[in-house]
């Protein structure tokens, strides 16, 4: 419940900020540090502690493609930690929706890491949140500065993302042999064609008005076991596209659940486990 | 550098240029300097962008412009990087020719080609450009406003608006400067999603837009199997010369074509065999391509972008 209402939140103020936001921010040098409203209102003020040595937050300092920023959301526990990750948060301080995405970690999925593409509007600390299953809020932070030149955080080519909307694809990653990882766990990768776009202003000389749409609510099982759950927003890149960890229960079948914004659900299944 | 052999005012402009470039002179004559222009044939001028990215030094002047003069009207190809480029650029037209500009066109969305809009716009100008072109204008263009700031500076982007296409062409359309005609042509997603062509007929010069890139390595903010497939496309159009993005003015054609389809084929090459062993976005951005590297210039500012971005689409195949 308190997942949606940030993202209510989020999306609310995105047609205002897109339309004034970008602009204001650049004109002040030195933008206050939107961070601790961001823990006040996304977090509720709850107190965070220092995640380094728990989680890592792995972002390029230069983002190459403002549309497509590549980050990965590590978060595998110490050994003798016996405490399980339930959620991981991850904020794009500076973007109009700053609430990027929230992942609910399933009970015994054993995902340790979840990698997705983003889109990064301006010079920006990432913040990536994890809470434990003991109530504890722990954070790490990346900067990344945003891509120069003519780089913009919109689709590339958004009739082929509305052409496919929906259709899905899924992989699982055949481990290196020399990889050193626990064999126990198993990587695959989650694609779902969809525009994911901002919306637009009415533009004055045009008339162009496009509504937002943009995948919101996401979950993947392996067989009925939650792996991960996530709600999401405009920030997260157009194809939204999943990488992450699981420890197999067996099951023979992977499921995924999606929906956007404009109620739209997608739904898709692949055998999984056989020999790779 | 303004090749206009046989009128003598090309060389009064020419030397407008020089003294232009000592700023108290301008600023002196209230006059906007002109921009150094080439004539690559008759009644067809270009101007050579630097290979840079923007800044506020260069004024945004890093792509190629140019503008196309016909009996009756002028026609201009993209307007550069800034309001003032742009103004440099009527400056220069007003010097070689007293015919009205009736129409700009506008290559594709991206500011070094369109920032200057707001320099020839008035109700006696047609604004063309691709049928996407507003959509990608509405979607990107107050991000623009706010993103080259950085580059630009407050006192070169406080001038810049965002004009949007009057005209759009949706695949193909001729208009005629009087006893010459343009053959604007959109494509399929390539470079962006919205670029455009023009032939000028009468002396085979394309101005390719950012279809073609020498020198400058191409950029992919489109589609690169796109960009890839229209090579062939392109090189059907029955041109002689064409007038590159970005890179020297003027190049053979359709040879020019070859050095971008080389790195674009290298590119994806790489990419679907970083995709098949199961390398992620971040490695792939860092790796693919790099055997181009020696080729071109500015490769590490748009390499590790263009592969980023091909990366997420082929993994589509």
């Amino acid at each position: 419940m308190r997942a949606s209402s940030f993202l209510g939140r989020a999306g609310g103020a995105l047609a205002l900020a897109i339309g004034l936001g970008a602009g204001a921010l650049a004109q002040s040098p030195a933008p206050p540090d939107p961070w601790p409203s961001l823990v006040s209102d996304l977090f509720h003020g709850r107190a965070m502690q220092n995640g380094e040595g728990l989680i890592t937050l792995d972002a390029p300092y230069r983002a190459e493609d403002a549309a497509l920023v590549p980050m990965t959301l590590g978060f595998e526990l110490p050994p003798g930690d016996t405490r399980q990750v339930k959620k991981i948060t991850l904020v794009i301080d500076q973007n109009p929706a700053p609430m990027a995405a929230s992942f609910e970690i399933g009970a015994n999925s054993g995902v340790t890491s979840i990698a997705t593409r983003l889109r990064v509007n301006d010079y920006t600390n990432v913040h990536e949140v994890a809470e434990l299953s003991d109530g504890q809020l722990y954070v790490v932070q990346k900067y990344v500065k945003a891509a120069g030149g003519c780089s913009a955080p919109a689709g590339k080519n958004p009739d082929e993302a509305d052409a496919h909307i929906g259709k899905m694809r899924f992989r699982e990653i055949a481990a290196k042999p020399d990889a050193a990882s626990a064999p126990a766990l198993r990587e695959a990768q989650l694609m779902i064609r969809h525009p994911n776009n901002s919306g637009l202003q009415m533009d004055q000389v045009s008339h162009l008005y496009i509504p937002a749409r943009y995948i919101d609510g996401l979950k993947v099982f392996q067989g009925d076991d939650l792996i991960f759950a996530m709600e999401g927003g405009i920030s997260i890149s157009e194809d939204p596209n999943f990488r992450f960890t699981y420890k197999p229960n067996g099951a023979k079948i992977m499921r995924v659940e999606a929906r956007d914004s404009g109620g739209k659900e997608f739904k898709s299944e692949w055998p999984i486990g056989g020999e790779m | 550098m303004l090749q206009r052999n046989k009128n003598p005012l090309a060389y009064l402009a020419y030397a407008l240029t020089i003294l232009s470039t000592f700023p108290f002179v301008a600023s002196a004559k209230e006059a906007e300097p002109l921009l150094l222009l080439k004539e690559i044939a008759a009644g067809v001028f270009a101007h050579e962008g630097l290979i840079e990215l923007t800044t506020q030094a260069n004024e945004g002047a890093i792509a190629n412009i140019g503008f196309i003069v016909g009996e009756d009207s002028v026609a201009v190809i993209d307007t550069g990087g800034s309001v003032r480029e742009g103004r440099r650029l009527a400056a220069a037209i007003a010097s070689v020719t007293n015919k009205p500009i009736r129409y700009v066109i506008n290559t594709h969305v991206h500011p070094d080609h369109l920032f200057g809009n707001a320099a020839f716009d008035s109700r006696d100008v047609t604004f063309l450009g691709h049928a996407n072109l507003p959509r990608a204008l509405a979607a990107r263009g107050a991000f623009y406003l706010s993103s080259f700031r950085r580059m630009l500076g407050d006192e070169l982007m406080g001038e810049v608006r965002i004009v949007t296409p009057t005209l759009t062409v949706q695949d193909e359309t001729t208009i005629d400067l009087g006893n010459r005609e343009l053959v604007l042509k959109a494509w399929p997603p390539a470079h962006t999603d919205c670029d455009l062509t023009v032939l000028d007929k009468r002396t085979g010069t394309l101005f390719s837009g950012d279809l073609v890139f020498l020198s400058h390595v191409p950029i992919v903010d489109g589609s690169a199997l796109g960009f890839l497939r229209l090579a062939d496309a392109l090189a059907a159009i029955p041109a002689k010369q064409v007038v590159p993005g970005h890179g020297p003015v003027v190049a053979d054609w359709p040879q020019a074509l070859e050095a971008e389809r080389t790195y674009l084929t290298r590119l994806v090459k790489d990419i679907r065999g970083m995709i098949k062993t199961g390398e992620s976005l971040g490695a792939a951005a860092q790796k693919a391509g790099q055997s181009e590297r020696p080729k071109w210039q500015l490769f590490d500012e748009y390499n590790p972008r263009n592969a980023t971005a091909g990366f997420a689409e082929l993994e589509w195949e």
